[in-house]
């Protein structure tokens, strides 16, 4: 059963139309790349999923129930977690603070409630822990690597039951021992029975990590196949127009 | 042995003792206590119970808004309006007792114009998009205009039925012969260090300041929250409002005129970035306190008082120095 169903969603900003009747379905423990040209709408269409901005037209369902997303607080009480394309961190918090951002764990009765600190960094590097990564959570995001930032990034989507992790290009900007780490993480959250919608401009991780890819060009959907039947240089032609629609 | 993952996670990077001598703050307190014992030795007049009694009390009023201002710069924003919103609280609460009401109502009529205060300029800026800048700028001058306004311009020095009250709590010492208003500075400084410290709230602050893209991305409620920093800065004016209107016994329009920047200097010299994320309670007191200290030292080694705005100026120079000579260490 799919967990997340878009239908005919479509998204114009004033005369813009930036996704244009775009249906599709994700299935649990599946990795789906989502890939296209800038400008081809995957933010948009990933940011309307994040419930930063509200479809113009279509509807959303979750396993089986329709979603209507006012703010991202609600996306990510429904199951659904983002990794941001600019990783959306604080660099003047610690990796813990960042991890915990805007779900903070606190201590005490009622309203008389102060931040948990001790419990924030003990659970944020048994997640760091669990993602090989030399994190330490009390460190500033200011003084870490890419891969460091990517990894705290990450984690914020293992706080939770999530049930699908959106990523917007997590491997856009960092080394390429870190690339194989990010796909491994991947792997890992596929195997827990998380749908991972992976966004990227990088072919060969798509086609290493994805089971199924999907092209958008100019807002429209123009492709949805799994990756065994499907080639790099086909989904090339689509991202560029070369072929039309498969 | 071999360092394992675990333990690289759990290590700390900065000791307590490295993180202090990393503070501008810490800096700024050592400046503070050798000018005091320099002037302790230099002068006379210095050490002496009254001069001391001066210099607290008249830190407080600088230190009470700076406080509150702290909140705004660190999330990125500035309130240029506290001097006039100080202005009119005090003239409102003056007003108000004067004409015969009690000095809960004249609080309470001052707090709640603070208040709303507070609330235009955080909801034009946050949800209407209005530069901090430009919107504080002109509440300057609609608050000190309001003040005029309510007092026709006019001294007002006779505060009603509860007259003495008022003078009591600005200007008596009802614990151990400690000032009121350094009383009710080292309450609201703690209050405020423990809200930026230990509530969600205060780190939300923070993480505004950082990035405030992010914080929207991951669900903080930044409108809300930036409204009630502006809010909170007004409420700081209005309550050194009240209390500086006890101690001086009478309200002229003239009020804070020109206050905004000394707290700005206060709480930019006591580490606070202007940039927004970074700021502390403790800085802003010792950051108001430093400020003090150069302009009392002055008059008492006999110094023209026209130098004062040289030396405040360069305490600013200088504290913001130490912070950039660590920052070009850290780039190298």
């Amino acid at each position: 059963m799919s967990v997340l169903e878009l239908a005919n969603i479509s998204k114009h900003f004033g005369a813009i139309q930036a996704v244009n009747d775009v249906s599709l379905s994700i299935e649990a423990g599946q990795v789906v790349g989502l890939m296209g040209d800038n400008g081809a709408g995957k933010s948009t269409l990933v940011k309307m999923i994040a419930g930063n901005f509200r479809p113009s037209h279509g509807t959303m369902q979750m396993d089986g129930k329709e979603l209507i997303l006012h703010k991202p607080v609600e996306a990510r009480q429904h199951g659904i977690e983002i990794v941001h394309q600019d990783l959306a961190l604080c660099n003047n918090l610690t990796a813990a603070a960042n991890v915990y951002l805007g779900r903070e764990l606190r201590r005490g009765v009622g309203p008389f409630r102060i931040l948990d600190y001790a419990a924030m960094y003990k659970r944020a590097g048994q997640i760091f822990a669990v993602l090989k990564s030399e994190t330490r959570p009390r460190d500033l995001v200011k003084q870490m690597s890419g891969g460091q930032r990517q990894a705290v990034a990450i984690a914020r989507t293992m706080l939770s039951q999530a049930k699908i992790v959106l990523m917007d290009e997590p491997t856009a900007a960092i080394s390429v021992r870190q690339v194989a780490e990010v796909l491994n993480l991947i792997r890992h959250l596929r195997d827990q029975g998380i749908a991972v919608v992976l966004i990227s401009h990088r072919m060969p991780d798509v086609f290493d990590v994805a089971d199924r890819v999907i092209v958008m060009r100019r807002g429209r959907k123009v492709a949805d196949k799994t990756i065994a039947s499907s080639s790099p240089e086909e989904v090339t032609g689509l991202i560029t127009g070369a072929i039309e629609q498969v | 042995m071999a360092v394992t993952l675990d333990q690289t996670i759990a290590q700390k990077q900065h000791t307590l003792l490295t993180r202090v001598f990393a503070s501008q703050t810490f800096w700024v307190v050592i400046a503070v206590i050798l000018a005091c014992l320099f002037l302790s030795v230099a002068t006379d007049s210095f050490a002496t119970t009254k001069n001391l009694y001066n210099i607290t009390r008249n830190i407080t009023f600088v230190a009470i808004v700076a406080l509150g201002m702290t909140f705004v710069i660190i999330t990125g924003g500035i309130d240029l309006s506290v001097g006039s919103v100080l202005c009119l609280c005090s003239m409102v609460l003056a007003v108000t007792m004067h004409a015969g009401y009690g000095i809960e109502i004249g609080i309470a009529a001052a707090i709640a114009t603070a208040l709303i205060i507070g609330a235009f300029n955080g909801i034009l800026i946050a949800y209407l998009g209005f530069p901090p800048f430009v919107v504080t700028l002109g509440m300057l001058s609609i608050a000190r205009s309001l003040a005029m306004v309510a007092s026709n311009n006019t001294v007002v020095f006779q505060f009603g039925p509860d007259h003495d009250k008022l003078l009591a709590l600005g200007g008596g010492a009802f614990v151990f012969g400690i000032a009121n208003p350094v009383l009710y500075m080292i309450v609201l400084a703690l209050i405020t260090g423990f809200v930026l410290r230990w509530t969600k709230f205060g780190r939300h602050i923070f993480a505004i300041g950082g990035n405030e893209h992010a914080a929207t991305l991951t669900g903080v409620p930044v409108r809300q929250i930036k409204v009630a920093v502006y809010m909170i800065s007004a409420l700081a004016a209005g309550l050194a409002g009240i209390v500086q209107t006890g101690w001086l016994g009478a309200v002229t329009t003239n009020l804070g005129n020109g206050m905004e920047l000394q707290v700005i200097a206060a709480t930019v010299i006591g580490g606070a970035n202007l940039a927004g994320g970074m700021g502390t309670a403790f800085g802003a007191v010792v950051g108001a306190a430093l400020i003090e200290v150069i302009r009392n030292s002055l008059g008492l080694l006999g110094i023209n008082a026209f130098w004062q705005g040289v030396f405040i100026g360069g305490a600013i120079l200088m504290a913001v120095l130490f912070d950039r000579l660590r920052n070009f260490r850290r780039n190298e």
